[in-house]
């Protein structure tokens, strides 16, 4: 009797130090992504779900997300640990000294598009001459109007709201969208995708890497581990994502259910599969994270071309991997 | 092979196969008619019941949707020709909210600056909240009207527009669409967009009545705005959240997907679509709701509209087998009873056929034809014994006849010498003679004889016609001719005698040629005459074979007074006479000639050094080789005598 006694005082004294041990490595942090919760950033969700986060001695709080929730700020004002950003944005908060850094650039290729009817004749970048464009405000015109320039286009634009609706009606002519999003919105509005003409920046040699995950400098500092083990996690998430894209869906579309926002199994899908697309451009996971200095320099000079910075921000400041061979001291 | 498989088949067997393989066909063809004609039919009247059900529906919608759009239409008319202050334009809008109970919120949204050159924003807000009338102010920096669907698509279009329906989250859930039209004024004599009036309704009773549509009991409708979004569904997962296209592509129907397309074109149609999740088949009609571009479709359930037709199938086809059975039991009943006495018949006939004719046929049925057949049948078997009978008997004459043939021939071949050498110790000459009758009876002949001890007579002859009449007539000639001959006439003088006692009592018109010889035997003189035969041959050690140089004679028999003539010459010893008649040269081979006179005088000459059997012999071989298997049409008779002189 008391060697059993004696026993499981030894296997709860085991056990209580095990979790003291756990709870000493577990470092809380929080991430806000872009916008609510969508198939944009499965990787995330997963790997919280997944308990990869965890794995990696994190405890991430994800935060819902959306319009009463900019990224740029809640990382200036210190109220989260990591956003997920443009590289645009990323830049022009940089250079107007905010002290952020880019830990991991998950999106290489870039999902802005402008997407046309073939009934309105337009064929090639040369058709959109003249034609009624509509564009969404800020740096997401950033790239269209280098391309109106490349080809030497005058276009007359329209403001472009949440809908594509304006397009879908014939109110334009062209209309600007994310691969992953409104274009399957629009093919789910009965158009079909041989009626449609798109144009991809990437192919125009506009390729303005997106999503990439934002810390601050001095939370960086204070314990590169925590950032560098998060970007992992997460691309492991992605990972996972890709590999099990059913179980990712129904990850997302649980969240997005949590937040209350109409979820659509489809277009959640096509979503996912377009982030594959533009994630794993290699078709690899070598280079998730990884931000090019080609790309970087592309964003960054056309944001001083546009006046949106007055000098461009050192690389090496800006960008820190998480795969050590790319950091250079 | 099927063929061969149904020849050997019994007629109840083919009966059965023909008879009730084209009923069936007829009956297919005819459950096919009935079913693709009702089919059509009542396709046709739920096409029409689907059409008149969505068109009433439609226009109950249409009613209510068109006075709603005269408001913020008859507004417009307002807006363009008074100038408003801002104080009449708010109680314009705060009275439309009021007095229509429609209308959940209405606003007067201006261009930037169009109503305060100072103000970017102008578009007051009235709306209901809790039943009282609320006032606010639209335009911010966060919310920048101007960009939205309901400002800006009918300002880019120039046309009032309905917006896609939204939830209004904060109106109490309720599935609204905002009605907007623009307004303009005139600048310089140009029209140009001053702002957009709208009105916001509540679409909930459209849901309604879309909702309360009763399509049979498993039928359903929905209803797709111009993005195909649904707006209402049974499944009300879908509602608001997927679009007939994301369905499509959810289930990977592409047929849905055209569909869709067509809805939202504002087409009409009645098209076959299947629930690809549950298997279901339906009729689906759409038809749009002209006023928002909107699409309704009613879905048919096909097993609910068709269960008439398939009980009337289910009843037609039960008939089918039923009536079908009936029919192969009335078959085999009368195939059996016209088949029963046809067996019966067939072993009786077999019976018959191994000759028993005394069998028992069974009985006649009424009149029909197998009753007929078994009448015919049973005179065919009395016929039949009769005539067996009469055969048996007429066999059995017929074979007595024969018998006495064949004695007539033995008493014939008897009356002829036929024992050879018929004088052994007459060394003087040698004589050899053959008789074969063609039939059992012939009419050929030969005779020798001593008329006296030096005189030696020899002849031979052949009688018109075979059998026993020649045979009769030969021995009467026979007879006469020995007779007359042994008195002492000469041959010519025989032929006269017995012509002339022939004639009187010959009422058949028989006649014979005669060649009769008298041979002095020891002179060697002979003294010939001829009645109407064929040259014999004479032998001469000097001449070879010749004919014998005969005198003229006519047949006896035929008439009378007939003159014969006798002609002489002498033998010398070792000459040979030989007689024939014309069975012989005109025996025939199967190619049809004839021995011949030439071939026998041949023959002849390569044989008379022989002795007279030995060249008769050799003769009947030669005539034996020529014939070869033909059948000897007349009697063959030759006769040699070779006259040797005396012995000393």
């Amino acid at each position: 009797m008391i060697k059993k006694f004696l026993i499981s005082i030894i296997v709860v004294s085991i056990m209580f130090c095990k979790i003291c041990v756990c709870a000493e490595r577990v470092k809380k942090t929080s991430l806000l992504p872009l916008w609510e919760p969508q198939a944009q950033f499965a990787g995330y969700y997963v790997a919280y779900e997944k308990g990869i986060y965890k794995k990696y001695g994190l405890d991430v709080t994800i935060i819902k997300g959306g319009p009463d929730y900019p990224p740029d700020q809640w990382l200036e004002k210190g109220k989260v640990d990591f956003a997920i950003m443009w590289l645009s944005a990323g830049i022009q908060q940089r250079f107007s000294g905010v002290r952020i850094l880019n830990v991991g650039q998950i999106i290489q290729r870039s999902a802005l598009m402008l997407v046309a009817k073939k009934s309105s004749g337009i064929k090639s970048p040369k058709d959109i001459d003249g034609k009624k464009v509509s564009l969404w405000d800020g740096l997401l015109r950033l790239q269209p109007i280098a391309f109106f320039n490349k080809y030497g286009l005058k276009v007359k634009i329209i403001p472009q709201s949440y809908s594509v609706n304006l397009f879908l009606r014939g109110g334009v002519d062209v209309v600007s969208a994310m691969w992953y999003n409104e274009y399957h919105t629009i093919l789910s509005s009965g158009i079909n995708e041989d009626e449609l003409v798109g144009f991809f920046f990437d192919k125009h040699e506009l390729n303005f890497p997106e999503d990439g995950i934002y810390t601050l400098e001095k939370t960086f500092q204070k314990d590169p581990a925590l950032s560098l083990s998060f970007v992992k996690a997460s691309i492991e998430g992605w990972k996972y994502a890709f590999e099990h894209p059913d179980e990712a869906l129904d990850i997302v579309l649980k969240y997005m259910r949590i937040a209350g926002i109409p979820a659509n199994r489809v277009h959640q899908k096509w979503m996912l599969d377009r982030m594959k697309d533009i994630i794993l451009t290699d078709n690899d996971y070598t280079g998730i994270g990884i931000l090019k200095q080609s790309d970087y320099d592309r964003v960054a000079s056309e944001l001083k071309k546009n006046s949106l910075v007055k000098n461009i921000p050192n690389f090496e400041e800006f960008f820190v991997s998480h795969d050590k061979k790319y950091n250079k001291k | 092979m099927i063929k061969n498989i149904i020849r050997n088949r019994s007629v109840a067997f083919k009966l059965i196969l023909f008879i009730s393989g084209s009923t069936t066909i007829i009956f297919l063809l005819i459950f096919w008619v009935t079913y693709k004609f009702s089919r059509d039919m009542i396709e046709k009247n739920v096409e029409k019941n689907a059409q008149n059900l969505s068109n009433s529906t439609v226009n109950k919608i249409e009613s209510v949707l068109c006075t709603v759009k005269k408001i913020p239409e008859n507004m417009t008319y307002f807006l363009e020709n008074t100038a408003f202050t801002k104080k009449e334009t708010l109680n314009l809008i705060r009275m439309i909210v009021k007095n229509n109970k429609e209308i959940y919120g209405s606003t007067i949204s201006f261009e930037p600056y169009a109503f305060d050159k100072n103000s970017l924003y102008f578009a007051p807000y009235c709306y209901k909240k809790d039943n009282k009338i609320e006032f606010s102010y639209l335009g911010s920096d966060s919310y920048r009207y101007f960009y939205l669907d309901w400002y800006q698509i009918p300002r880019e279009l120039n046309c009032p527009q309905w917006s896609e329906p939204y939830i209004d989250v904060g109106g109490g859930n309720i599935l609204m669409s905002t009605y907007s039209v623009p307004f303009y004024e005139e600048i310089l004599g140009k029209r140009k967009l001053k702002g957009i009036v709208t009105v916001d309704i509540s679409i909930e009773w459209l849901r309604e009545i879309i909702s309360s549509m009763k399509i049979l009991n498993s039928g359903y409708t929905f209803l797709i705005t111009k993005n195909g979004t649904m707006v209402t569904h049974p499944i009300k997962e879908f509602i608001m959240n997927e679009t007939i296209f994301s369905i499509a592509e959810a289930r990977k129907e592409q047929n849905l997907r055209e569909i869709g397309r067509k809805m939202i074109k504002g087409e009409s149609g009645f098209v076959p679509f299947k629930d690809v999740e549950t298997g279901k088949q339906y009729r689906m009609y759409y038809t749009p709701i002209p006023s928002t571009g909107w699409s309704l479709a009613v879905l048919f359930p096909l097993d609910e509209f068709m269960a008439d037709i398939f009980r009337l199938n289910y009843i037609l086809a039960l008939l089918g087998v039923v009536g079908l059975t009936l029919l192969i039991i009335g078959i085999v009943l009368i195939s059996k009873s016209i088949t029963k006495p046809l067996h019966a018949m067939a072993v009786a006939t077999e019976a018959i056929g191994k000759g028993n004719l005394d069998i028992e046929l069974p009985p006649a049925q009424l009149g029909d034809e197998v009753g007929k057949l078994t009448e015919s049948f049973r005179y065919m078997k009395k016929s039949l014994k009769e005539y067996i009978q009469k055969l048996t008997e007429t066999t059995a004459a017929k074979e007595r006849i024969e018998s006495d043939l064949r004695i007539a021939s033995e008493i014939q071949a008897s009356m002829l010498p036929r024992i050879f050498p018929p004088f052994p110790d007459r060394k003087e000459f040698d004589i050899f003679a053959v008789m074969e009758p063609a039939k059992e009876v012939g009419g050929d002949f030969y005779d020798f004889f001593f008329v006296d001890t030096n005189k030696f007579c020899f002849l031979i002859g052949d009688v018109s016609g075979k059998g026993v009449p020649a045979a009769l007539f030969m021995a009467i000639l026979k007879t006469l001719i020995k007779m007359e001959a042994q008195r002492g006439f000469s041959p010519a003088e025989v032929f006269s005698r017995i012509n002339n006692s022939i004639v009187t009592e010959n009422e058949t018109s028989m006649f014979a040629t005669l060649f009769c010889v008298l041979l002095d035997i020891e002179t060697g003189e002979v003294e010939y005459s001829n009645a109407g035969h064929n040259p014999p041959f004479i032998c001469t050690a000097s001449n070879g074979v010749k004919y014998v140089d005969v005198p003229k004679g006519f047949v006896v028999g035929p008439m009378p007074g007939i003159k014969f003539e006798n002609k002489k010459m002498i033998l010398k010893s070792g000459d040979a006479f030989f007689l024939y008649t014309d069975g012989v040269t005109e025996a025939m081979n199967p190619e049809e000639q004839m021995f011949s006179e030439k071939r026998l005088k041949d023959t002849l000459d390569k044989l008379k050094e022989k002795k007279t059997e030995d060249i008769i012999h050799a003769i009947r071989e030669d005539i034996k080789l020529f014939v070869k298997e033909s059948i000897q049409s007349d009697d063959i008779t030759m006769l040699a005598l070779r006259f040797k002189g005396k012995a000393d």
